[in-house]
């Protein structure tokens, strides 16, 4: 058995900057996500999480003080080892932390595993993933611990999809705190 | 029946000389390939998977290394592996790909500038030397990624990340603590509003339409209702027929109430006279 690789995903954000006329929207910022798989072209499965992550960052970036302007957002998956969608979630809000773009709060991804047993594994590897009952994704504001987005593949109760959020929630804490920490040392040496 | 090999470049960043950089990324990757193994007897073809034999490395002959050089003021300046800046203001290019044993595998020029024999002999022999630093870089580094494989040591785009500068920065994976989680969720579950009642049991229409729940009252009986009433005033009939689609209406929603906590039933009977049902594969029927 392989040693478990690590999940990366590089975020580059670009904007406000001009849009184009068939795009821009007259009261706020067009927010735009590309995602590109490590393998091959992007396909539905792409095209679908970035709709979620568009929606997911629409909700916190302020795009009425930016409008008539574009903000793209280009996610490249680089290894995939389990936990991907949450992984890109966590790039697009450091994205947008480092690009300095206004924001009503800052949110991280959580990935959740259900097992058959019941037990909930936090960001599962690529093999728990696969024997998981179900997988949860969550999107978690900073602001009162918040459900921004909520993703699920698989079947599971009402009880453990609460469980799984509540963990979830616990573990945004860390995530948030790593987000200070990366911030802090980028900027304190010149 | 042949292999067919795709090569996908990503290109993270760009500050100048991305021909050299794809040209070395490029035949790493395709240097570091393993393909799965077959076995071929006469007419039959048995490809492993890798879990039941190991892959093979692709057969490559050879590892040619592009370097590029830029040329300004007519030839007078050269510079080997141009960054973003010069690549702007440069006058010309030339592009020589060479193996390790000294073999030219691709000359290109272009540009505005004009170059005499001399200075491309310059620059071939400026290509020899970069070419064997980078292959014998090239072959350290696929022989570490062998030997981490083989230890079972960590291997991957992400251990080669720099750890050191500023700009990465890594945290272990963490403890979190969720020792009370099963009672928060239960209070929030105590607190919430019960979720709706879920309907398990689908109504079949006919074999590929079905109906959960109850959708909005259709109106369009209301249409014909008052289509029939005005047709009626305009034609002088009585009102006999405008009540006798209003039985019809809630004679059907009155059978659809009955049963909907049954056994998923086929409705047979639809408010419209004539329904036609498109079935998959079949004619279309249709059904009172």
């Amino acid at each position: 058995p392989l040693p478990p690789g690590d999940t990366s995903v590089l975020a580059g954000l670009y904007g406000p900057a001009e849009a184009k006329v068939s795009k821009e929207l007259p009261d706020r910022a067009a927010l735009e996500v590309l995602l590109r798989p490590k393998v091959g072209l992007p396909g539905v499965m792409e095209r679908s999480r970035e709709q979620l992550l568009r929606q997911t960052c629409e909700a916190v970036v302020l795009g009425v003080l930016h409008p008539r302007t574009a903000i793209t957002l280009v996610l490249q998956v680089l290894s995939d080892a389990g936990s991907l969608l949450s992984c890109c979630l966590n790039a697009a809000c450091m994205a947008l932390l480092d690009a300095g773009l206004p924001l009503t709060t800052l949110f991280c991804g959580v990935t959740c595993a259900l097992q058959p047993d019941g037990t909930i594994l936090l960001d599962p590897t690529a093999r728990q993933e696969q024997e998981a009952r179900a997988i949860l994704t969550f999107a978690i504001a900073r602001s009162e611990r918040k459900v921004l987005m909520a993703n699920t593949k698989g079947s599971c109760s009402v009880e453990e999809m609460q469980q799984c959020l509540a963990a979830a929630q616990r573990a945004a804490d860390t995530i948030f705190q790593f987000y200070r920490d990366s911030v802090r040392r980028r900027y304190s040496k010149s | 029946q042949v292999w067919q090999i795709r090569l996908d470049m990503h290109l993270l960043n760009h500050d100048g000389n991305i021909t050299d950089a794809a040209s070395i990324a490029g035949i790493v990757a395709l240097c570091h390939f393993r393909r799965p193994d077959v076995s071929v007897q006469g007419e039959e073809v048995t490809v492993y998977t890798p879990e039941e034999r190991d892959p093979v490395p692709l057969s490559i002959h050879h590892m040619p290394i592009c370097v590029s050089f830029a040329f300004f003021h007519q030839g007078t300046y050269l510079l080997v592996d141009p960054t973003e800046r010069e690549e702007r203001v440069m006058d010309g290019l030339l592009v020589i790909a060479m193996n390790k044993h000294h073999e030219i595998c691709t000359i290109q020029s272009s540009g505005v500038v004009m170059l005499v024999q001399d200075q491309i002999l310059r620059c071939s022999k400026i290509t020899a030397v970069k070419v064997a630093e980078i292959t014998e870089l090239i072959q350290k580094a696929l022989e570490n990624d062998q030997k981490a494989r083989k230890e079972g040591g960590k291997f991957g785009f992400a251990e080669s990340i720099p750890n050191q500068r500023i700009t990465a920065f890594k945290m272990e994976s963490a403890a979190v603590d969720t020792n009370d989680v099963e009672e928060q969720a239960g209070e929030i579950i105590a607190k919430a509003d019960p979720p709706a009642e879920v309907f398990a049991n689908p109504v079949l229409h006919t074999p590929g339409t079905a109906q959960i729940g109850e959708g909005i009252e259709s109106s369009w009986g209301d249409l014909e209702e008052s289509e029939k009433e005005e047709a009626a005033e305009e034609e002088g009939d009585t009102e006999a027929a405008a009540f006798e689609c209003e039985k019809v209406e809630t004679e059907d929603t009155s059978t659809m109430r009955g049963t909907k906590n049954d056994e998923p039933i086929v409705l047979s009977d639809s408010e419209e006279e004539e329904v036609v049902i498109l079935e998959p594969q079949e004619l279309p029927r249709k059904t009172r």
